[in-house]
């Protein structure tokens, strides 16, 4: 079988898809950036060959069974089996890292104890989260979902001892993020399958039998692109690396041919991108000099609130009024958010302000670049946030009046699936 | 790595070390020295009373170039001029601030008249107000040239322009310099300068060859020296037209592209560019084109000084009349629509692939509109048009990567563009 490989190396978040020489996606895959883009982009390639093989399974499954029904449930609570088995391995060699930090502690013996029990805890409350589904696959990744649980542990511990864990914490987490951990698909399958509740052990034993030849099937790509902030440090060659402008633009095409105008806001980087019938970008205008339109910014504002990013949207979706945040500054607005806060308002409505500025930004960068037609495509991580959507719907209905907006749940991986494309039109 | 140098190049650094040590030993000699602007310039006018001319912002772009700008900036910056100032203006009042030393390292005399030719930029009658503070004792000419708000050039407009010269340049100009105006050397000058605009012209319709010989933008900026600055009118000036036409002849019958700072290169995109370029990184700048095979083959950059593309050419006949014809026409008193219309004539002309917009972050008079001019030449050429932002001579304003990330993504448009022309999926 002949396979393409897109890779996305966002300032945020890594990702990867494999398409079939028919252009059907197989597999995505996904991880946060780090230091080292190398392990990034691997890591969200291998996430992609195991979705791809999950997908395999699954249609092999479905084929023999006659019915899609039950499986696909089956399918999801799998998978997140093997997730959270892939967070344990990379789990081991974080606790082993912290542990080596301790060594030399005047007090180290003790504190190994308690961390631990520290660990123990962690993983329970993250398999938890995992077997009821409770992780978003493309936001939550090992460091968000280690850290979450893990301060929640040291929450209430003695001062000494919780500033000594969490520096330990702080000074392992990314030389081990930046190592590439191997996991064997077949060994993880397997373990997964086991850890299925005894009432699907029949089930389990019917994905088992066709793992074989699931993993005899060659994911090795015919062809990839890397695209992405992060795309020239990539160890491709130079016919391997395409811009994401245009990658964001081909892969928009692919979901929606009808296409014409694409708004993507991702991590760091704001476009607003003019495209024809045959998803070539006629032009593009970018954010210059600032982020304070992008995913950051809201990154920015959750820290400042200590909630999650994905928190943000539900919140600001609560609100009765949108505050007037007249800032264009991401730290400035960290300021006016406390200042409102001060003054007695609503965080729901502050959040709200928030969300509009953001997406008045975008939409003075989309009047740069010749403003949006129709079809109007809105992609990036920053599309999940419904808050934004809700804006972006209402602004662009203001502006340029009644235009199809097209949104897919996929939109995060819009980039990395033009790479993947462009492999195919190429051929 | 050396550049490689051209016999009109050498010539030209020639004729540059002349007129500097001519304006530096002005103070002895007893000639005297007008500081003026480029745009729709009166060199001939300045060369007919004897006196030399100062363009300030060559100045400043050569201070850009020799890595000299970041510090006069910050000397104007001191001195009170905000972050938002044209950074022309600021590098040139530092300049001035700190002893005014030219770019050849030599002292700059003090203008004895301050000749203020009003062309399209808003900013040049502030810039002058300044100059006037720190030179009391120059005279000052100011010469109001209307902007071509219609597209069109009134004759009121020549008239008005033709009473202005008679009854307030020239006069002042007679009072400096304590004589009265040489008709003769105004004539001659007036048909030195039709010579040498016409083998400019030729030089820069060059660039419709395949290959181009010619570099209308990186390459045209040095082309553009002489014609526009201290030399139009002189017979060095000719002369230095006639060796780089006779250079480029040479390109165009070896099939050979322009030299770069590396050499040659394949041609591969033919471009057209609007706004100056970047001078601080101007090596940089130009590298991240040629690196890529792009030409540019037409540039409205180099018309700021005048344009003769459509014919214009000084005459001796009504010598005044020439000169109000040549300041109304120059690039930036144009408006909007003939911006473009002069754009899209260099597209087709040269059969180019794409158009990039240099916006320049301190030049409010000359960037504003340039995103409505974009959009104007897509629609009417359909091809791709990459806009980058950079600044004159302001370092700070320089991001390589931010440039070269929109340039990859540019050339890949056209990289794009080409392929499915030459599958036949979109027509040429």
């Amino acid at each position: 079988m002949s396979v393409f490989l897109g890779i996305d190396l966002g300032s945020t978040t890594s990702k990867a898809i494999i398409v079939s020489e028919k252009g059907s996606i197989l597999g995505r895959g996904i991880t946060n950036t780090r230091s080292d883009y190398n392990v990034a982009a691997d890591i969200a390639r291998m996430d992609a060959e195991f979705n791809a093989r999950f997908s395999m399974l699954r249609n092999r499954v479905i084929q023999e069974s006659g019915t899609a029904e039950s499986w696909n449930d089956l399918f999801v609570a799998l998978e997140n089996r093997f997730h959270y088995l892939q967070f344990e391995r990379r789990c081991d060699s974080l606790s082993a890292a912290m542990k080596e930090q301790l060594t030399h502690s005047r007090n180290g013996e003790e504190l190994r104890t308690a961390l631990d029990d520290i660990l123990l805890r962690v993983r329970d409350l993250t398999r938890a989260k995992f077997f009821e589904g409770r992780v978003s696959s493309s936001s939550e990744f090992f460091r968000d979902l280690f850290s979450a649980a893990y301060m929640k542990e040291l929450d209430g511990l003695d001062r000494a001892i919780f500033d000594t864990l969490t520096g330990v914490y702080d000074r392992s987490i990314n030389p081990v993020e930046n190592q590439v951990v191997e996991f064997d698909f077949k060994t993880l399958t397997e373990e997964a399958i086991s850890l299925l509740p005894n009432t699907l052990a029949n089930s389990g034993a019917k994905i088992a039998k066709h793992l074989p030849e699931v993993i005899a099937e060659s994911l090795k790509p015919e062809d990839y692109v890397g695209t992405g902030y992060g795309r020239q440090l990539l160890p491709f060659e130079k016919q391997h690396i395409k811009s994401e402008i245009l990658c964001h633009a081909l892969g928009a095409h692919c979901y929606f041919p009808m296409t014409r105008t694409v708004l993507d806001i991702g991590g760091q980087d704001t476009k607003a991108i003019q495209v024809d019938e045959h998803g070539l970008v006629t032009s593009f205008q970018m954010n210059d000099r600032c982020a304070a339109g992008c995913g950051r910014y809201l990154g920015y504002i959750a820290d400042e609130m200590s909630i999650s990013v994905g928190e943000l949207g539900p919140m600001a979706m609560a609100a009765e009024r949108e505050t007037n945040i007249c800032s264009t500054c991401t730290v400035f607005a960290g300021a006016e958010l406390r200042e409102h806060l001060n003054l007695g308002e609503k965080k729901e409505n502050v959040l709200a302000g928030l969300h509009l500025a953001i997406v008045q930004r975008a939409f003075a960068l989309l009047a740069r670049s010749g403003g949006a037609r129709n079809e109007f495509t809105f992609t990036g991580g920053v599309a999940r946030n419904k808050a934004v959507v809700k804006y972006v719907s209402n602004m662009t209905r203001t502006n340029y009046g009644d235009l199809t907006i097209n949104i897919h749940p996929d939109s995060i991986f819009m980039g990395a699936l033009g790479a993947a494309m462009f492999c195919l039109r190429r051929r | 790595m050396s550049v490689q140098k051209e016999n009109s190049m050498v010539k030209q650094k020639q004729m540059l070390a002349d007129h500097f040590m001519a304006l530096s030993e002005a103070p002895m000699t007893g000639r005297k020295v007008c500081y003026t602007f480029v745009p729709g310039n009166l060199t001939e006018l300045i060369t007919a009373f004897d006196m030399l001319p100062v363009y300030p912002e060559i100045n400043s772009l050569q201070s850009g170039m020799r890595q000299r700008s970041r510090d006069f900036i910050r000397e104007a910056e001191d001195a009170g001029y905000s972050e938002d100032v044209c950074s022309y203006v600021k590098c040139d009042i530092g300049m001035m601030l700190q002893g005014n030393i030219g770019p050849t390292d030599q002292q700059l005399p003090p203008p004895d008249l301050l000749l203020l030719s009003y062309t399209g930029c808003f900013v040049f009658m502030k810039w002058f107000e300044n100059l006037r503070h720190l030179y009391p004792k120059a005279e000052i000419a100011m010469l109001h040239i209307p902007y071509q708000a219609d597209g069109k050039v009134e004759p009121s407009a020549i008239e008005y322009i033709k009473e202005q010269l008679r009854t307030e340049v020239i006069p002042k100009f007679e009072k400096v310099a304590g004589r009265k105006i040489d008709d003769a050397v105004l004539a001659q000058c007036m048909n030195r300068s039709a010579m040498a605009e016409d083998l400019l012209i030729n030089v820069f319709e060059s660039a419709r060859h395949r290959p181009s010989p010619i570099d209308a933008y990186f390459g045209g900026v040095y082309y553009i020296g002489p014609i526009f600055t201290s030399f139009r009118g002189s017979q060095a000036c000719v002369e230095y037209y006639e060796e780089l036409w006779k250079e480029v002849q040479e390109r165009v019958a070896l099939k050979l592209g322009p030299i770069t700072p590396d050499g040659t290169f394949t041609e591969k995109y033919r471009l057209v560019v609007e706004g100056p370029p970047n001078w601080t990184n101007f090596r940089d700048f130009w590298k991240l084109f040629y690196e890529h095979g792009a030409v540019f083959v037409g540039s409205t950059y180099t018309r700021v000084g005048g344009v003769y593309d459509y014919g214009f050419r000084h005459s001796a006949e009504d010598p005044l009349k020439s000169l109000a014809e040549y300041c109304m026409g120059c690039y930036t008193n144009r408006n909007l629509p003939q911006r473009i219309d002069l754009i899209e004539k260099f597209i087709k002309d040269c059969d180019a692939d794409g158009l990039v917009i240099n916006s320049i972050k301190s030049c409010n008079s000359f960037s504003a509109g340039q995103l409505a001019m974009m959009r104007d030449i897509e629609e009417r050429r359909g091809i791709p048009v990459g806009f980058i932002e950079t600044d004159l001579v302001d370092p700070r304003y320089y991001s390589y990567s931010n440039i070269k990330n929109r340039l990859d993504s540019f050339f890949q448009m056209l990289e794009q563009r080409k392929e499915l022309v030459g599958k036949a999926v979109l027509v040429s």
